[in-house]
């Protein structure tokens, strides 16, 4: 008979090893379990869980079918600040006109010379920085600009999807109609269907303003980008349906691309002074007739390296991520400087710090140039006041006015642009310049000496 | 009696952890990774790109994975693809890791000596300069 303590020892053994198999056998079923998942994974499976069609607005169905791409569309709500851009959510008191709790940062406040810029205009009143798409419908309806102005429906163009709307409706129709009557007619901000062909899933281009902006562009009254473009340019060219300079032409309040002399700032700003008698408001300060530009991104990334390179705006703003085994567009569209890894890493060897320094180098030079174009901008503003007030040869301060009409486009053109100079840096350090010297000729007009009237190219 | 029957109890559970841990290094094709076939480091998808752009890249007729990233002396070469091995294995389980991978700077030594290695009658006279820095798609053409 062998001993009690050599039984427990024995009994002690047993368990301790039951113990450990077990923990090993957990272990190793845990790795076969995850092998298993990975293998299939990489099978790249789709299922249609529901039909979509052309009247399928509501994103929610689309995601059943395409679940991780619409996981990243959802994420658009978040709010992440880089050093000169993205948003930080700010608090907001509801109240009955506005019942957002959360909004972003004013930029009005952390640069008041905008509002001496924008006098008189309800930009002035209220402009705060972007958010991500999923907030482009809610704060559109709520933003002061809407109270201290009557907008038209023209704007929701660009700020709800509008597919079915302007099928059933007409872009003419909701150009003209008042905003709050035209924003009955629609849901839901920038959707799947605005994008994407539902049968096809294959890019295309929705917006009626767009497709007539390209034909001014290309001369060409039968181009159709959704036949006519490479899978690359429709890589783009669904951005770039709304983040451009536009106006609202005549009466009608046709939404217009000015693109008909080309798509830089100054080519722009010439189709504005001698094509049309277009002004966007009167300036309250000084009377001049004056412009506003609106993030102009597709028209300054194409002055780029990256678009001479191929590089389309999905490329930067969507790249491809991996789920599992297959590889998708990341549909949380956000700055790259958030998502280095993907958005540039692809192509630049670089760490992600060196990356970020770089772009955070153009920035800061553009962010300068900007600055000292907006003091010179002031400095007119100032002058040509001071001048009216004095009684000063009317002739002059009009020729000045015609001057800060200018300088305060181009410099806008480069401030609305929502990469700070990055997409294309020394197209927007050039703008600059032409906008400095722009203001110091309205200086020399006010001071009635022969003023040069055009620069040396 | 007691004892056997402890005995045979342990080796039940032997038996079962071996079971499992057998099939699945079967499964996951764990054999594989003995062989010097560059199939084998694309068992896993995360590689599958890596794959296809050696299979693009000049050095495919002359080079497989090992010949370049790992060292050529025996215990060297085991050594790494242990290590290597461990440690993909442990990212592509957890799942954390980036898109765009960043070779680590012990296995970018090695890829540059194996250049050297090869490369050495045009070589000698170059010190201390990284070859992938500028030849950086010699292995894989994207």
């Amino acid at each position: 008979m062998k001993e009690p303590t050599s039984r427990k020892r024995l009994a002690g053994l047993l368990f301790v090893t039951a113990l450990l198999s077990a923990a090993v056998a957990i272990g190793i079923t845990a790795l076969l379990v995850n092998i298993f998942q990975r293998k299939v994974e990489a099978k790249n499976p789709f299922y249609r869980v529901v039909t979509l069609d052309e009247n399928t607005v509501d994103p929610v169905k689309w995601g059943q079918n395409f679940p991780m791409q619409f996981d990243g569309y959802r994420r658009t709500v978040d709010q992440v600040r880089t050093r000169y851009g993205g948003s930080e959510a700010v608090p907001h008191t509801p109240s009955q006109a506005d019942p957002r709790s959360v909004v972003a940062q004013s930029k009005l406040e952390e640069d008041p010379r905008l509002k001496v810029m924008w006098a008189g205009y309800a930009f002035a009143k209220d402009f705060r920085e972007e958010r991500g798409h999923a907030y482009m419908l809610l704060d559109q309806t709520f933003t002061e600009r809407q109270k201290v102005a009557k907008q038209p429906g023209t704007c929701l163009h660009c700020h709800a999807s509008m597919v079915v709307a302007y099928r059933k409706v007409g872009f003419e129709a909701i150009n003209k109609m008042p905003y709050f009557e035209a924003r009955k007619l629609v849901d839901h901000p920038v959707a799947c269907i605005d994008c994407h062909d539902p049968s096809t899933m294959a890019l295309r281009v929705t917006r009626p303003a767009f497709v007539e902006g390209m034909r001014n562009l290309k001369h060409d009254p039968n181009y159709d980008p959704n036949t006519m473009a490479t899978r690359q340019e429709m890589r783009t060219y669904v951005c770039g349906q709304c983040h451009v300079e536009y106006y609202f032409k005549g009466p009608d309040k046709r939404l217009t691309y000015p693109w008909h002399n080309g798509l830089r700032g100054d080519q722009i700003l010439e189709y504005y002074d001698t094509q049309t008698d277009h002004s966007d408001w009167t300036h309250a300060q000084t009377g001049a007739k004056v412009l506003k530009a609106q993030h102009p991104e597709f028209e300054t990334y194409n002055q780029g390296i990256h678009a001479r390179s191929g590089v389309a705006c999905a490329d930067c703003h969507m790249p491809y991520k991996r789920e599992g085994g297959l590889k998708i567009s990341d549909h949380h569209v956000r700055s790259p400087l958030l998502n280095i890894n993907r958005a540039c890493q692809g192509c630049h060897r670089w760490e992600e710090e060196e990356l970020k320094a770089r772009v955070e180098t153009i920035q800061e030079r553009t962010f300068q140039m900007r600055n000292v174009a907006m003091d010179a901008l002031m400095a007119l503003i100032d002058d040509i006041k001071t001048a009216a007030a004095g009684g000063a040869a009317p002739a002059g301060i009009e020729e000045a006015r015609k001057f800060q009409r200018k300088a305060q486009f181009l410099l806008d053109f480069v401030e609305a642009e929502n990469s700070t100079g990055f997409h294309a840096p020394q197209e927007a350090a050039r703008l600059l310049t032409l906008s400095v010297d722009y203001s110091r000729r309205g200086e020399m007009a006010l001071r009635t000496v022969p003023v040069p009237q055009t620069a040396s190219r | 009696m007691r004892t056997r029957v402890v005995i045979v109890a342990i080796g039940i559970l032997i038996g079962i952890a071996a079971g499992i841990g057998s099939y699945t290094f079967i499964y996951a094709k764990g054999y594989s990774y003995l062989t010097n076939d560059p199939a084998a480091c694309a068992n896993c998808h995360v590689m599958g790109d890596y794959y296809a752009a050696w299979m693009k890249g000049p050095h495919r007729s002359v080079a497989a994975c090992n010949d370049c990233h790992t060292p050529h002396g025996i215990v060297g070469k085991y050594a790494t693809k242990a290590s290597n091995g461990f440690w993909h294995s442990f990212y592509f389980t957890s799942g954390r890791y980036p898109d765009h991978l960043e070779i680590k700077p012990r296995n970018r030594r090695i890829a540059d000596g194996a250049c050297l290695k090869c490369h050495a009658e045009i070589t000698q006279a170059i010190g201390e300069v990284s070859c992938v820095r500028c030849h950086w798609d010699v292995g894989h053409m994207k």
